[in-house]
């Protein structure tokens, strides 16, 4: 299990200004002991992924309520990878249509939480996801 | 039975609260809760304050307006759904731009990546703008149009339009959005600092002052701060808390408050406890009156009256079991109608999976209709005055969203309570503590988490697609070869002097807009002169 707390960083890439949910998954996942930072929003994958690597967070959480996800959650991911940050867990939220998911998961966002999700739900799959990787790298 | 009794039947809940805010609902509600609310306080319709409609008549006049809030990939489609509407008994148009065109960015920016035609329709010129009423004759119509940052070029797009097809801009009916202080609360497309936002802002009210008589030149917006969590309370203070800063800023600017004050229009939430929702109408319209009347020293019996538009809140709706959604939309539309509202929107129910579909949108305008044709609940005027308990609700919504203000005075203003976090940490809070409510299941929200059931989406949804983004892009592309650049280039420059002078922006930007200078050009040239604004980051 990781010994310092948990370092997430939470964006909203693209022109989207529909801030609730990341700012209520923000304060949840701080709540749950985990160090949270909100980047804010209007920012480019270049702005996310860059932010990513300097912080050297274990997680990033994508937030999209505009449409554009596709356009922009796989673009994130692949500069993550690009830039080094192989292990950094990237999931995601938003209207995200359930046909989108896949496609999605393929890119590399490992889970897509939509409305109606509960914020122990998020920490949970954090917390095992990470727990598992942990115990790979024993 | 025996009284006391009574007094020890067990009831289902430790405490029954409104939404969210903790207001004890008692069991009943009788004279004894009005004591100390003076009879004039409730009043009668058309007569100050206006607690129970701004019309003597309510909707025994005239109904409210169906406006439904559409737009969506090119103007083709839209104009396609406007036309659909309409002909489906809709009675006001109200256009959803796509957030490039409210972000000040054309479809070719690279930030506009994946938004084109996504959150509403493109509109990147003049030439979209004409093509987009193609047929609809602007004269005669009511348009209302959701835009803020960019709401002198979108308007100066909209009377260029207008006048090609020989409209008098004087004659024109609808209102601009115009409302960019929630923008730093809550809805997030600013794109300048507040100080050359509020210039801007107030450009557009005195130009209509001036110009266009019937139109609202200010929409001033609770809808958005709700949705990102606000309570009842907090969205009746705040919106008016803001509604002060934006008359103050027009007395600042040499106007005489009874010469742009009736012009001045809202835009509030309807969520799904109802009679919470009604009593907040209520208390804002006896609020607004109040204020315009005993702070602002109007005269005019218009400038005192709170007229306003509601959407039904799509924060409520849910992804689990959709066509629930459809009983959500009738009872938040039903607390609007009872309320006193002037226009409607009604929430399609597939809109938390994506756009509304064809069919989703003809039940949500359905409901409408059905409210006016078949409820009786538009026959008389304002039929839940004179409750117990609305009326004890009503007061108490005036009185919290009083402190609200009182509390957003001493800070010197709404202004000064945003720059300082103060109403975006207050709604954020409240927003969290909503989660907390639902993930506990102390606020029940069927289907998510109570009466929950394994479930397979089927509804056919409505999606954008990628040629919608290459269509604009060429459009543009050519746009830029037909035009006189010169021209263009010439112009952007006289925008930029008057941005820098106390001149009014508007027949400068009107002048542009003719011109085929597009939205990012013409946001450009803005930006220059204004810089650009970075949100604080507040959780």
């Amino acid at each position: 299990m990781h010994n310092r707390k948990i370092r997430v960083l939470i964006a909203k890439p693209g022109l989207d200004g529909h801030d609730r949910g990341v700012k209520v998954v923000a304060r949840g996942l701080r709540d749950a002991g985990m160090e949270v930072i909100y980047l804010g929003l209007r920012l480019t994958p270049e702005q996310i992924a860059e932010a990513a690597i300097q912080e050297a967070v274990d997680v990033v959480g994508l937030d999209c309520l505009s449409g554009a996800h596709m356009a922009l959650f796989p673009k994130v991911v692949q500069l993550i990878r690009e830039k080094g940050g192989n292990d950094i867990l990237v999931i995601g939220g938003g209207i995200i249509p359930k046909k989108d998911i896949p496609k999605l998961r393929e890119a590399g966002i490992a889970q897509i939480f939509g409305p109606g999700t509960s914020l122990d739900e998020i920490v949970q799959y954090i917390e095992t996801y990470l727990r598992k990787s942990d115990d790979k790298e024993d | 039975m025996p009284e006391n009794k009574t007094e020890e039947m067990v009831e289902r809940k430790k405490a029954f609260t409104t939404t969210v805010d903790g207001t004890v609902v008692n069991r009943v509600y009788t004279p004894a809760d009005l004591e100390g609310l003076r009879q004039d306080e409730i009043g009668l319709p058309g007569e100050y304050p206006f607690t129970r409609h701004i019309m003597p008549t309510g909707y025994r006049g005239r109904l409210w307006t169906m406006r439904q809030y559409a737009g969506f990939a090119t103007v083709e489609e839209t104009n396609k759904r406007y036309k659909y509407l309409y002909e489906q008994g809709q009675t006001g148009f109200s256009v959803a731009f796509h957030l490039p065109t409210q972000e000040g960015y054309d479809s070719d920016h690279p930030l506009a990546i994946g938004e084109i035609g996504k959150c509403g329709v493109a509109i990147d010129s003049l030439q979209d703008m004409e093509r987009l009423w193609d047929g609809i004759p602007l004269a005669e119509v009511s348009t209302s149009m959701t835009i803020n940052a960019t709401a002198p070029i979108i308007m100066a797009m909209y009377i260029a339009a207008a006048e090609k097809q020989g409209a008098d801009k004087s004659k024109l009916r609808g209102t601009v959005q115009n409302d960019i202080l929630k923008e730093y609360i809550a809805r997030n497309t600013y794109i300048f600092g507040p100080t050359a936002s509020m210039r801007l802002v107030t450009d557009i009210c005195s130009y209509c002052a001036q110009n266009m008589p019937q139109w609202n030149s200010i929409s001033i917006s609770g809808y958005h701060m709700r949705e990102a969590g606000a309570t009842a309370a907090q969205e009746a203070g705040f919106t008016l808390a803001n509604g002060i800063a934006y008359v103050q800023a027009m007395i600042d600017k040499g106007m005489e408050v009874d010469s742009f004050a009736p012009r001045f229009s809202f835009f509030f939430a309807a969520y799904t406890n109802f009679l919470e929702e009604v009593a907040k109408f209520r208390a804002l319209r006896r609020m607004w009156a109040k204020i315009m009347k005993e702070r602002f020293g109007a005269k005019n019996p218009r400038s005192m009256m709170l007229r306003y538009h509601i959407q039904t809140d799509g924060f409520t709706l849910t992804e689990q079991q959709p066509l629930n959604n459809i009983v959500r939309v009738t009872l938040q539309a039903l607390a609007a109608v009872l309320g006193g509202c002037q226009s409607l929107h009604t929430n399609s129910f597939d809109e938390a999976l994506a756009l509304p579909s064809e069919q989703a949108v003809q039940v949500a305008l359905r409901t409408q209709q059905i409210i006016a044709d078949e409820s009786g609940a538009a026959d008389t005027v304002d039929p839940l005055g004179g409750s117990y308990y609305v009326e004890w609700l009503t007061d108490q919504i005036e009185n919290k969203a009083m402190t609200y203000i009182s509390e957003i005075d001493k800070m010197g203003g709404a202004l000064k309570a945003i720059e300082k976090g103060y109403i975006q940490k207050e709604i954020a809070t409240s927003a969290y503590n909503y989660q907390r409510a639902v993930d506990s299941g102390e606020q029940a929200i069927i289907g998510v988490n109570k009466f929950v059931v394994k479930e397979e989406h089927l509804l056919e949804t409505l999606e954008i697609g990628i040629e919608v983004e290459q269509k604009q892009i060429e459009r543009l592309r050519r746009l830029r070869q037909e035009r006189d650049n010169q021209k263009v280039s010439e112009v952007l420059d006289r925008v930029r002097n008057v941005a820098s002078s106390d001149e009014n922006i508007m027949p400068v930007v009107i002048e542009a807009v003719k011109a085929y200078a597009t939205v990012g050009e013409i946001s450009d040239a803005l930006r220059d002169m204004f810089g650009e604004y970075r949100e604080p980051s507040i959780l």
